[in-house]
C-alpha cells in the first residue's frame, strides 16, 4: 500500500509528496516487527532507488513469506532527485543535517519531522546512501560509536565487506540515523558505490543482506543467501589519504584493492606545466575501501581510505 | 593597518587561493570580526569593507586604544562568490559547518582549522552572519545557547533586539560555537539582508560593531548610544505560515506593530489571480521576520512575530 507521508503544495500547481510503500501480511496481529528502508535524502544518490525497487520486487514475488512490516521510503528528497541535486534544491541544505526537523519550521524541517513521526516505533531502520560524486565506497555499514553495541548484531547481517564505527556526517547529530536512534529505532547507514551512478552488483549484494536482516528479525520466512562476515573497523584501523597538491589525480590502483605499505596509489599532475606535483603512496598494508572517483583534486581532497587492521 | 595571510592553498585550475586578514592596532587580541563565509553573503562582505574603511580612518587618527588589536577577515569563501555558488566550489561543503576543522582534512576543513587557530584567542568574536531562511529580519544580535550568558555584553551593540537561540543539531560545527568553546565571547550580527545590499541596515550593523568596540575600550569613537536591546528567546517568536501556495502579496513590513486580526499578506492563485488565502495576525505584536520571495509554498513560514510587544 502506497501512502503519502509528506504533502506540500509547491509554488505553481505541483505538489511535493514523500511517499512510502508499506508491505505487510494480509492479516496483521498488531504485534509484527517493522523494518523501515529509507533512501534518497541526497538527490544525487541512485543506488538506494534500485535497492528499494529490488526489495519490493522480491517481497512481492514471494509475498507469503512476509510475516512483518517493511516500510520503504525510496525518495525522501524528491525535488533533489528530480533535479539531480544532492541538497534540497530550494534552500541548498543537506536534508541529512536537519533531522529530527520541526513541524513548525521551514518546508524541509517540516518534511523531516513528518518522516521521523512516521518512522517512530519501527524496530530497525536502514538509511541507504551511495557516497557522493567524488569518491567510490565499498559496501559498508556506518554506525555511530554511542550505539554500536546495540546495532552491531543487525549491522553484521547486511552482507557488506565492512562495518565502520565512525561519527561520519551520515550518522551524527542532524542525520536521520542519529534522530531515530535517539527515539529507540535501531538505525544504521549503508554506503556503497558512487553518486549519480548505480553499481548493480553492490546493490544486489546489499539486497541479499536486507533479506538476511529480515529473516533475523523474524519478518521473512523465505530463503536467504549466506552473508559474508564483515570486517569491523574502528577509527584506529582506518588511514585517511588526502591530496597535498592540486591538479589531476592519475590512479595506479583500483578501488577495493589490497595494497602494501609504500605501494604507489597514484600521482597528481599539473596540466599546464606537465609536471608531477605529488606521488602518493599507501601509508599501511590494507584494503582500499574508499577511492577517488572524480579526477580533479585540490589540496586536502580525499584520495582514499584504507582499512589497515586485521583482514583475516 | 596591516594585511596578513590567514590561509593559502593552490587550486587545480584557478591558481592560488588566499584568505586575507586586516589588522588594526597592536598588542592584546581584543576583537575579531569575520564576514562572508558563503558565496551569497554580499551584505556581510560589504559590511566588512565599510568597517575596514572606518577603522583605517580611526587608526590614522590614533583612535585605536593602545595595546588593543582588531582583526577583520572579510571573506573566507570569495571563490564561490566569483562563480555564483553558495558553498565551496569543488565539493559544495559549507565552511560554517566545518569547524573546528582538521589541518589534514578537505579544503573547507583546513580553512576552518586555520581560521580558528588564528582567531581563537581574541576576547570578542563577531560574525556577520546570514540565516538559512531567505527573508528579512529586524537587525539583531544572535547568541547561541552556549553564549546566552553574554546577553548583557550583547546589549552593548545597541541593536534593537538580542535573540537567544536554542541549540540546533549542526551548532557544534559552526564558528560561533567553537569560538565560545575556546573562551571567546562570540556574537552573530544579523542585519536582515544577504544576497543584496541594504545600505541602511549595513550602516546600522557597522555602527553597532563600532559602538561595541568603543564600549569595550578598544577604540575611541564618539557614536550614538543606539537602543537598549530587548532580549528575546527564539522559541518565543510566533510563526505564521501560509496555508496555501501562490503569489505573496505582503501588506506589512518588518518592525511594524500589528494588532490581532490585522491583514499581514494575501496569497494569490498562481494562474487565476484571485485571493485564495489571507494571513492575519493571530495576536498583537511586532513583525520580526518576513519572507521576501515573490511566491510561497503551502505551509511555509511567512512571518515571525514578537508577541504582545509594542514598537
Amino acid at each position: 500500500m502506497i501512502d503519502t507521508v509528506v504533502s506540500v503544495e509547491m509554488l505553481v500547481e505541483e505538489v511535493m509528496q514523500i511517499k512510502k510503500n508499506r508491505l505487510a501480511p494480509d492479516e496483521c496481529t498488531g504485534n509484527e516487527k517493522r523494518l523501515c528502508i529509507a533512501s534518497g535524502s541526497h538527490g544525487d544518490e541512485l543506488g538506494g532507488q534500485y535497492i528499494c525497487y529490488q526489495v519490493i520486487r522480491r517481497i512481492k514475488q514471494d509475498f507469503q513469506s512476509l510475516t512483518g512490516i517493511v516500510d520503504v521510503y525510496p525518495a525522501m528528497n524528491p525535488l533533489g532527485l528530480d533535479a539531480q541535486m544532492r541538497d534540497f534544491p530550494l534552500m541548498d541544505i543537506d536534508m541529512n543535517t536537519v533531522f529530527p526537523g520541526d513541524k513548525d519550521g521551514a518546508i524541509l524541517e517540516h518534511a523531516a519531522s513528518k518522516i521521523i513521526k512516521d518512522m517512530a516505533g519501527a524496530d530497525v531502520c536502514l538509511d541507504v546512501h551511495s557516497s557522493n560524486s567524488l569518491i567510490r565506497e565499498i559496501p559498508q555499514v556506518r554506525i555511530n560509536d554511542d550505539v554500536s553495541e546495540s546495532i552491531m548484531p543487525y549491522a553484521k547481517l547486511l552482507n557488506t565487506e565492512l562495518v565502520w564505527i565512525h561519527p561520519s556526517t551520515s550518522v551524527r547529530a542532524g542525520s536521520l540515523a542519529y534522530a531515530l536512534n535517539a527515539i529507540g529505532v535501531k538505525t544504521m547507514v549503508i554506503e556503497a558505490g558512487v553518486a549519480l551512478r548505480i553499481d548493480y552488483d553492490y546493490c544486489e549484494q546489499i539486497v541479499d543482506g536486507i533479506f538476511s536482516l529480515m529473516k533475523h528479525m523474524g519478518i521473512w520466512q523465505g530463503e536467504v543467501t549466506e552473508v559474508r562476515r564483515p570486517t569491523i573497523a574502528t577509527d584506529g584501523d582506518v588511514w585517511f589519504v588526502n591530496a597535498e597538491s592540486s591538479g589531476l589525480f592519475v590512479p595506479n590502483i583500483k578501488h577495493s584493492m589490497k595494497v602494501k605499505k609504500g605501494e604507489k596509489i597514484g600521482t597528481i599532475v599539473d596540466v599546464i606545466t606537465g609536471s608531477v606535483e605529488e606521488r602518493i603512496y599507501a601509508p599501511c598494508d590494507g584494503l582500499v575501501f574508499t577511492f577517488r572517483e572524480y579526477p580533479a583534486v585540490e589540496e586536502g581532497a580525499l584520495i582514499a581510505r584504507i582499512y589497515g587492521g586485521d583482514l583475516t | 593597518m596591516n594585511k596578513e595571510i590567514i590561509f593559502n592553498m593552490n587550486t587545480a585550475f584557478r591558481g592560488e587561493y588566499t584568505i586575507i586578514g586586516y589588522r588594526f592596532g597592536h598588542g592584546e587580541q581584543a576583537a575579531c570580526i569575520i564576514g562572508a563565509m558563503r558565496g551569497n553573503e554580499f551584505q556581510q562582505l560589504y559590511m566588512c569593507s565599510q568597517l575596514i574603511a572606518k577603522l583605517e580612518q580611526l587608526e590614522a587618527k590614533g583612535a585605536i586604544v593602545a595595546n588593543k588589536e582588531i582583526l577583520i577577515i572579510p571573506a573566507l569563501n570569495y571563490n564561490s562568490m566569483n562563480v555564483g555558488k553558495k558553498f565551496w566550489v569543488s565539493d559544495s561543503t559549507d565552511i560554517n559547518r566545518s569547524f573546528p576543522g582538521n589541518p589534514e582534512g578537505p579544503a573547507t576543513s583546513r580553512i576552518a582549522d586555520a581560521v580558528l587557530k588564528r582567531v581563537k584567542d581574541y576576547s570578542y568574536g563577531i560574525q556577520f552572519a546570514s540565516f538559512y531562511l531567505g527573508g528579512e529580519f529586524i537587525p539583531h544580535i544572535r547568541l547561541t545557547e552556549e553564549g546566552a550568558k553574554n546577553t548583557s555584553l550583547a546589549n552593548l551593540f545597541g541593536m534593537p533586539y538580542v535573540l537567544t537561540a536554542s541549540e540546533r543539531a549542526f551548532d557544534s560545527t559552526t564558528l560561533n560555537y567553537n569560538w565560545q568553546k575556546n573562551g571567546t565571547s562570540a556574537f552573530s550580527v544579523y542585519t536582515g539582508a544577504t544576497e543584496r545590499i541594504d545600505e541602511e541596515r549595513a550602516r546600522q550593523g557597522v555602527s553597532a560593531v563600532l559602538r561595541f568596540l568603543t564600549r569595550m575600550g578598544i577604540i575611541r569613537y564618539n557614536c550614538h548610544g543606539g537602543y537598549i536591546s530587548t532580549v528575546l528567546e527564539e522559541d518565543e517568536l510566533l510563526s505564521i505560515r501560509s496555508d496555501m501556495p501562490g503569489f505573496f502579496r505582503k501588506k506589512v513590513s518588518t518592525n511594524t506593530e500589528v494588532v490581532r486580526g490585522q491583514l499581514l499578506a494575501e496569497i494569490v492563485d498562481s494562474f487565476r489571480g484571485d485571493v485564495i488565502s489571507r494571513l492575519v495576525a493571530p495576536t498583537d505584536g511586532v513583525i520580526f521576520y518576513q519572507q521576501i520571495q515573490p511566491m510561497v509554498f503551502q505551509n511555509s513560514v511567512a512571518f515571525k512575530m514578537i508577541k504582545r510587544i509594542h514598537e
